[in-house]
């Protein structure tokens, strides 16, 4: 096990820059997950961290010890790959025990450790099998039965689960938790799915751009988005926005509405504002009230658990979460409710979170 | 977590000077014995071969070997021989292609359909191309005679020939034999290279093609064409220079002749260095070969160029 | 419908049969010629089969003539320039797919020059080179000038085939605590052996399988049986294998 720091890193591939100035340090045992949209820099930052690329400029260093220089066999960690990367022609077995044969591991040792691993992962009877007689659920075991087999000193995963279909996945996803919980590895994990990042990681880094937008645990993300981007990324479905304008003590929307200022914030008279709220947190109302709103249902799409009610409100196609069934009826009023407690305030300047 | 840096950010890569050099060096290590092969085997000798163009170098004659400047060339300019032999080599070089790709391609199209016996008759298909070259040469030099093949008679049968004769005798039609060799010599790897090209072609594309609603026809055009498009391009490029330097079918069933009607540049080369053993003459041809072969690729170079850019 | 789609069958069956027609009669010829009694060659030239086979040529061939030793030879040239051709141009064609370098086009530049000049020029400075060595009239020499001859090309064709094969694979070799050159021989390498050595090596083997022999059909068709025998084994891997993803998944 070891903690991994990152230092200052920056990226350029000829003169793109894919990543900016990445401080990050990751605790012993710590499962840590990269979330950010497509082409944001998770993938090159977790193969700099492996030495599969150069690093431009920084320092990233395990345990203390500075890896910039040091070949990636010579690093001790483990990554699995979004395609999987199995050697199409060795079997399972030869597939987990590769890493511990070109470490001279001593065969009874080898035998052992790739026994323990497949028990794990249930793969015994899958060991004299080729990658291509198995199923993609078969061959992601596989690839993270490679990982853990030979116990290194962190693992990075790539996108393990996208491409298992949405069931397996939430399978998987359980088991990689599980297998973390057993074996306490320190972990990097990327994804762009923000379901994944929240139920696997102790803490959430978001990228967008080549820049970290936001480090924490995840309902810290859920409940204080530091900014825009973070607000829009985490939660589903997302984050409502909407935009309007600091005026006389109220923010006024661009249809002319009214929102309350939450207590305790301090806004400038006339500054752009971005009001977030994410649809579990509308309220639907029975009847009318003093500061409540009144729209027409536009549309209502059931999600089996809660249903999803579009209306237009606030200059915006405003979405509700609700978990009561038959409230909304398309083309029927509607009364909402938000709780100022449950907003939150983006300055559109910076996007930068307001109070 | 935007920390400042008082110092400047620590530089990402201090290896030391001898292992920058190591991970430079990497690639050509790789290739090294290609080069060092091609350099010694082929690229010195070229050089050698290119000063002699320039020099009088005649084997069995001690005395040859004087530098002599652009005499050859000279000589060349007036040799009517050599102009007769580059329209031959144009002649022989693109229908000889044109022909090979044309039959290649239809024969790689039969052959990308899934039928019982495929695998057979593919196999059977591209034996041509396990022949060596001189034993093509032969093995057709003997079809067309009529006293041991048998296409004069079937041309006579057939009333195209007046009379069961040698096509290779007839300065008229005496390019045709060995262009008719070469085509059944080279359709295989014409086939082949364009099979595989096929193969690769995701079959979803003709599926979505067709639910879109075009014919046979229109799915050959908007996507096996474009598909095939490189792989065509590259495979006539270096085959049409090959064919241009492919003299050995011609120096056994003509031997150029007859009255030079199917001497090629290539085999006019190989008749100066081998039968007068002029070397020096030999090079200054192959020198001014090379250079059209060199032009010609460049020009498709460019064309392709152009063409990728235009899209 | 249905009538159409038999009679496009019919059709695209004849123009196959009309193929290896075309492709299959000079071969059949050869033979033919090759069991025709020489007193018979003449008088029954244009018969499609003489009225009385022998395989005297082939006695002859095979106990009066240098052939055996020719066909040993050839057999041991062929083999060595295939196996080296293998090894050479995989590591030529493994730089030339995963690196990016300067040289690079340098070197396609250069294999592409040696396709490009007609190679009789070359055989007098070689003789003068290769004699000082020793090597003008040893199998080595051979070896190494058939193996010059067909490095460039088979380089391209290993390019291609590395090319099909996912990065990903090397980089989990060297994860898992492979050198790079590690990654390339156990794991690159296997992965492409089974789809190019025979393309690759074999064909080199086939294609100067018959240096020269005596101008004999029945040498010919002797020479030829070899080399038919491998063509038809490989040529199922060369189309496999220039399709590239012919080893992935
Ligand atoms: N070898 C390379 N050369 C040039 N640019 C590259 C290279 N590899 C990646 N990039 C660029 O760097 C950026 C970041 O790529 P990266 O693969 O890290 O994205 P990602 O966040 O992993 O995206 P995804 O979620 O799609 O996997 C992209 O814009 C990509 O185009
Ligand atoms: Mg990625």
């Amino acid at each position: 096990m070891a903690s991994i720091t990152i230092e200052a890193i920056t990226k350029t591939f000829g003169a793109v820059p894919v990543l900016h100035d990445i401080d990050l340090s990751i605790g012993d045992g710590e499962f840590v997950v990269l979330v950010g949209p497509s082409g944001c820099g998770k993938s090159t930052l977790l193969r700099m961290i492996a030495g599969l690329e150069d690093i431009t400029a920084g320092e990233i260093r395990i345990d203390d010890r500075r890896i910039n220089e040091v070949a990636p066999k010579d690093r001790d960690i483990a990554m699995v790959f979004q395609s999987y990367a199995l050697y199409p022609h060795m079997t399972v077995a030869d597939n987990m025990s590769y890493s511990l044969k070109l470490r001279k591991t001593a065969r009874e040792k080898i035998a052992e450790a790739v026994g323990a691993a497949a028990g794990k992962l249930g793969l015994d009877p899958l060991l004299q099998r080729r990658p291509k007689a198995l199923s993609g659920g078969q061959r992601q075991r596989v690839a993270m039965g490679r990982a853990i087999v030979r116990h290194p000193k962190a693992f990075l995963f790539d996108e393990p689960l996208s491409n298992l279909d949405a069931r397996l996945r939430e399978q998987m996803r359980a088991e990689i938790k599980r297998l973390h919980k057993s074996i306490g590895a320190t972990s990097v994990y990327v994804t762009h799915d923000q379901i994944e990042a929240m139920t696997l990681a102790d803490r959430i880094v978001a990228m967008h751009g080549g820049i970290i937008q936001q480090v924490g645990n995840p309902l810290d993300l859920y409940d204080r988005p530091a900014n825009l981007f973070v607000a829009g990324f985490i939660g589903s479905p997302a984050m409502n926005f909407v935009e309007g304008h600091c005026r006389a003590g109220v923010i006024e929307t661009t249809d002319g509405s009214k929102v309350a200022i939450p207590d305790g914030i301090q806004l400038a008279e006339g500054q752009a504002i971005t009001i977030g709220v994410r649809p579990e947190h509308v309220r639907i109302v029975a009847t009318p009230e003093i500061g409540t709103y009144t729209a027409r249902v536009d549309l209502v799409e059931p999600t089996g658990f809660g249903t999803i009610v579009h209306v237009h409100l606030l200059g915006q196609d405003l979405k509700i979460y609700t978990l009561e069934r038959g409230i909304a009826v398309v083309g029927q009023p509607m009364h909402i409710a938000l709780d100022s407690a449950r907003l939150h305030l983006f300055d559109r300047e910076t996007t930068n979170r307001i109070g | 977590m935007t920390s400042t840096h008082a110092a400047a950010p620590p530089n990402g890569d201090r290896r030391t000077a001898k292992q920058k050099i190591a991970v430079r060096l990497e690639p050509w290590l790789y290739s090294a014995p290609v080069l060092i092969l091609i350099v010694a085997i082929m690229l010195v000798p070229l050089a050698l071969g290119v000063s002699y163009a320039f020099r009088d170098i005649r084997l069995l004659n001690p005395f040859s070997g004087a530098f002599v400047g652009l005499k050859h060339f000279r000589e060349l300019a007036g040799d009517g021989a050599f102009r007769g032999a580059l329209v031959n080599t144009l002649w022989w070089t693109f229908s000889s292609v044109i022909l090979q790709f044309l039959f290649g391609l239809i024969l790689a199209l039969l052959l990308n359909q899934p039928f019982k016996g495929r695998a057979l008759a593919q196999a059977l298909c591209f034996l041509p191309w396990a022949v060596p070259s001189f034993l093509s040469g032969l093995d057709w030099a003997w079809m067309f005679n009529p006293v041991v093949g048998p296409i004069p008679h079937w041309l006579y049968a057939l009333g195209i020939m007046s009379e069961p004769s040698n096509i290779l005798s007839d300065p008229e039609t005496a390019m045709w034999g060995p262009i008719v060799a070469n085509v059944w010599w080279g359709i295989p790897f014409f086939a082949i290279t364009m099979l595989a090209a096929l193969q690769a072609i995701p079959k979803d594309l003709y599926e979505a093609a067709e639910i879109d609603g075009a014919g046979p026809i229109e799915r050959f055009r908007s996507i096996t064409v474009p598909f095939l498009a490189p792989t065509m391009a590259i495979s006539i490029l270096l085959r049409t220079v090959w064919i241009a330097n492919f003299a050995d079918l011609i120096i056994v069933m003509t031997n150029g002749g007859p009255a030079d009607r199917t001497q090629i540049v290539a085999s006019y080369i190989f008749t100066q260095a081998f039968r007068r053993l002029d070397f020096g003459y030999a090079s200054a041809i192959a020198l001014v070969l090379l250079v059209l072969l060199l032009a010609y690729s460049m020009l498709i170079v460019i064309l392709r160029q152009t063409m990728l850019s235009r899209h | 419908m249905t009538r159409k789609r038999l009679i496009l069958t019919v059709l695209h069956r004849l123009a196959v049969l009309a193929y290896v027609a075309f492709a299959l009669f000079p071969l059949f010829w050869l033979l033919k010629v090759s069991v025709t009694p020489t007193s018979l060659l003449y008088t029954e030239g244009v018969r499609l089969w003489p009225s009385q086979a022998s395989l005297e040529h082939y006695k002859f061939v095979l106990t009066h003539s240098s052939f055996p030793t020719f066909f040993l030879n050839s057999t041991i040239v062929s083999a060595s320039t295939a196996v080296i051709v293998t090894i050479v141009s995989s590591l030529a064609g493994y730089a030339m797919s995963r690196f990016v370098f300067r040289g690079k086009y340098w070197i396609v530049g250069l294999l592409l020059l040696t396709q490009m000049f007609p190679l009789v020029m070359l055989i007098a400075p070689m003789f003068k080179m290769l004699s000082p060595l020793g090597l003008t009239n040893s199998l080595t020499g051979l070896v190494i000038v058939y193996v010059a001859f067909n490095v460039p090309f088979a380089t391209f064709l290993m390019q291609s085939f590395f090319d099909g094969i996912p990065k990903d694979l090397e980089d989990a070799a060297m994860i898992d605590g492979a050198t790079r050159f590690t990654a390339f021989r156990q794991i690159i390498l296997p992965l492409t052996l089974k789809a190019t050595t025979f393309p690759v090596g074999l064909l080199s083997f086939v294609s100067k399988f018959s240096v020269d022999f005596g101008q004999m059909m029945a040498a010919g068709v002797l020479a030829l049986i070899p080399a038919c025998l491998f063509f038809l084994l490989i040529q199922r891997y060369l189309v496999q294998g220039l399709t590239a993803g012919a080893v992935k998944g």
